[in-house]
């Protein structure tokens, strides 16, 4: 259980991160969603004690991160995986951990085993070491107390597919243990595949937060007639906002209309069903909708855009 | 798009981990990390890294090279216990301040210290770890500079054919070990201060070379300062102990200067390390 409540931070005249609050529940993975300097590792700095906040709490199973006596043994953290002495072995990375939290010298072995670094791979060097294989160390490191709570920025990162693939399911394996698994990412479909729960953030405001499925329903249907008219009229007089989704204008006159309606599929249905118009295509927008959400809610906080504007601080 | 989550594990390696329930607090005993195994860790950590390891080896090696070179162009009549032991304890002012530097700066310049602050929350509790484990570095060298001194001693007057003085006490022994353990603290705070090993390197090679040549000349000059000197220079006093010439007003010397260079920098130190993000 990770619960922020109200985090601020700011560096002088920027603000990192604005009234922050999210809960992460055990049993599922959250999703920590948002672009290139949103704030995301800012606020996991905060929730392990790294940096302290201007105001607001993080609390990690109850208590500050820094009123923890042994953190290693309940908290598995990564915050980046480079960040390690590079005249330094593997093995010794997880030795000095292994030995600071007083965990039996077997777990090493083990957690190598679990993040697939061989022996030889982990007597090597870590200034030798690819991206890809920092990351497993740093997961091994996080891995090593079998915490209760795991707390990952950017843990794909440097992964090759299979190796994104393995860490899904990995981190699924541990939520389905009753684990608290915390993970950020600026990548939209990494998250989607294995989050039970997203927070999406932008310019250091919580944007979106909760169930995965809740924030896809709101995402819509996408529907595709030969009709294009009656069904507008239909939906209007039903009261479902839609629009005539860029793709029909493409495919020119003969292809069906899609559009885009606020409101699941079934409903969408039974409103066409009503009004008689043949469908072609009636499917939830699901993921499409999900990354449209992501741009949407974070279209006035990118950086292709000017900042200046106030941002739309609507946490849900 | 292919947003499917599979549940089939990939490697065998999976399955096992997610085998292994996830052990309660209960079960497990949540004892504050013992002080004394943070000290521990932190002595591996001198030493664990390949320039951790030349620097311990290199203080033997320079020990050894120091008392050859003695033997071999030091004047026979001057060849003496305590002519080994401070020349042997030259190279170690460099050494041994240079490893309590990188124990501090590394944990920034190496971003370490995300790992290790995050593993011990605590971080006064580190600090005081990483000087006390520091310091104790100087127990072996002290005992290095006084054996190979012993043996150059022995080989030294054995060769010139004169008699071997043995003008060393296990007060002086002390007096060396004291000095060292000054001069590493300083390298310590400096570490402490400016975060970045290369700076803080540089930092106390002006201490302890650049700086003191420089008032040297300046007391050479100036009656006035010959008199202020040891009011103000604090690696003059400390050289002092070390050598063991330290008597009357020179430990009234050593104790303000030493408050001024060493302990108040050391709380500004410690407040910033304390604060200190580590980006």
């Amino acid at each position: 259980m990770i619960a922020v409540e109200h985090v601020t931070k700011t560096y002088g005249p920027f603000t990192a991160v604005d009234e922050v609050s999210f809960t992460a529940r055990p049993g599922r993975v959250t999703g920590f969603l948002g672009p290139n300097g949103a704030g995301k590792s800012t606020t996991l700095r905060v929730v392990v004690g790294l940096t302290p906040p201007d105001h607001g709490t993080a609390r990690v199973l109850g208590r500050r991160f820094r009123d923890m006596p042994n953190p290693g043994t309940e908290v598995g953290v990564l915050l980046d995986a480079s960040a390690q002495h590079a005249g330094r072995t593997g093995r010794e990375v997880l030795s000095i951990a292994q030995t600071t939290t007083g965990l039996p010298r077997r777990r090493v072995a083990e957690v190598l085993d679990v993040v697939g670094l061989s022996e030889a791979e982990a007597t090597r060097r870590l200034r030798d070491y690819s991206l890809g294989m920092r990351q497993r160390l740093g997961l091994a490191h996080a891995l090593l107390g079998d915490p209760e709570v795991l707390i990952l920025d950017e843990p794909a990162n440097g992964l090759d597919p299979a190796g994104i693939r393995w860490m899904r399911d990995l981190l699924r394996g541990y939520a389905d243990r009753g684990a608290t698994v915390l993970l950020s990412s600026h990548l939209l479909h990494e998250i989607e595949v294995v989050a039970d729960d997203l927070v999406v953030i932008g310019h250091g405001h919580v944007v979106a937060a909760g169930t995965k499925d809740d924030l896809l329903a709101g995402a819509g249907t996408y529907v595709a007639t030969r009709h294009p008219g009656m069904l507008a009229q239909a939906l209007t007089s039903a009261g479902l906002a839609h629009c005539a989704d860029d793709r029909s204008e493409v495919a020119g006159t003969t292809a069906p209309a899609v559009f885009r309606v606020e409101a699941d599929a079934e409903l969408v249905g039974h409103v066409a069903a009503a009004a008689g118009v043949a469908l072609t295509e009636l499917r939830p927008a699901d993921a499409a909708g999900l990354e449209e959400m992501f741009l949407t809610l974070t279209a006035d906080t990118q950086r292709e855009r000017h900042p200046a504007a106030t941002p739309q601080g609507a946490a849900a | 798009m292919t947003t499917h989550t599979s549940s089939t594990a990939t490697t065998g390696a999976v399955v096992t981990a997610a085998a292994q329930p996830i052990s309660r607090p209960s079960t497990r005993t949540p004892g504050r990390v013992p002080w004394a195994r943070l000290v521990r860790v932190e002595l591996r950590k001198s030493f664990d890294t390949r320039s951790g390891r030349w620097l311990l080896a290199s203080l033997g090696l320079a020990a050894v090279l120091t008392t050859g070179a003695i033997i071999a162009w030091a004047p026979t009549s001057e060849l003496a216990y305590s002519q080994f032991t401070l020349a042997i304890g030259v190279p170690m002012t460099i050494i041994l301040p240079i490893l309590a530097v990188l124990s501090v700066t590394s944990e920034w310049s190496q971003r370490s210290g995300l790992a290790t602050f995050t593993l011990v929350p605590h971080r006064g509790r580190l600090v005081l770890a990483k000087a006390v484990a520091a310091v104790l570095v100087t127990v072996p060298a002290t005992a290095v500079a006084f054996a190979v001194g012993a043996v150059g001693n022995v080989i030294g007057t054995a060769l010139a054919d004169v008699p071997t003085v043995w003008d060393q006490s296990l007060v002086d022994v002390a007096y060396f070990a004291a000095g060292q353990t000054l001069l590493l603290l300083v390298g310590f705070v400096l570490g402490a201060l400016i975060r970045n090993s290369s700076g803080a390197i540089v930092a106390y090679m002006l201490y302890a070379f650049v700086v003191p040549g420089l008032l040297a000349f300046l007391a050479f000059n100036q009656a006035w300062f010959a008199d202020a000197r040891p009011w103000v220079d604090a690696k003059y006093n400390q050289d002092a102990l070390l050598r063991g010439q330290l008597a009357g007003d020179g430990w009234s010397h050593l104790a303000v200067t030493s408050l001024v260079w060493l302990v108040v920098p050391m709380m500004v130190a410690v407040v910033n390390v304390l604060r200190s993000e580590v980006k």
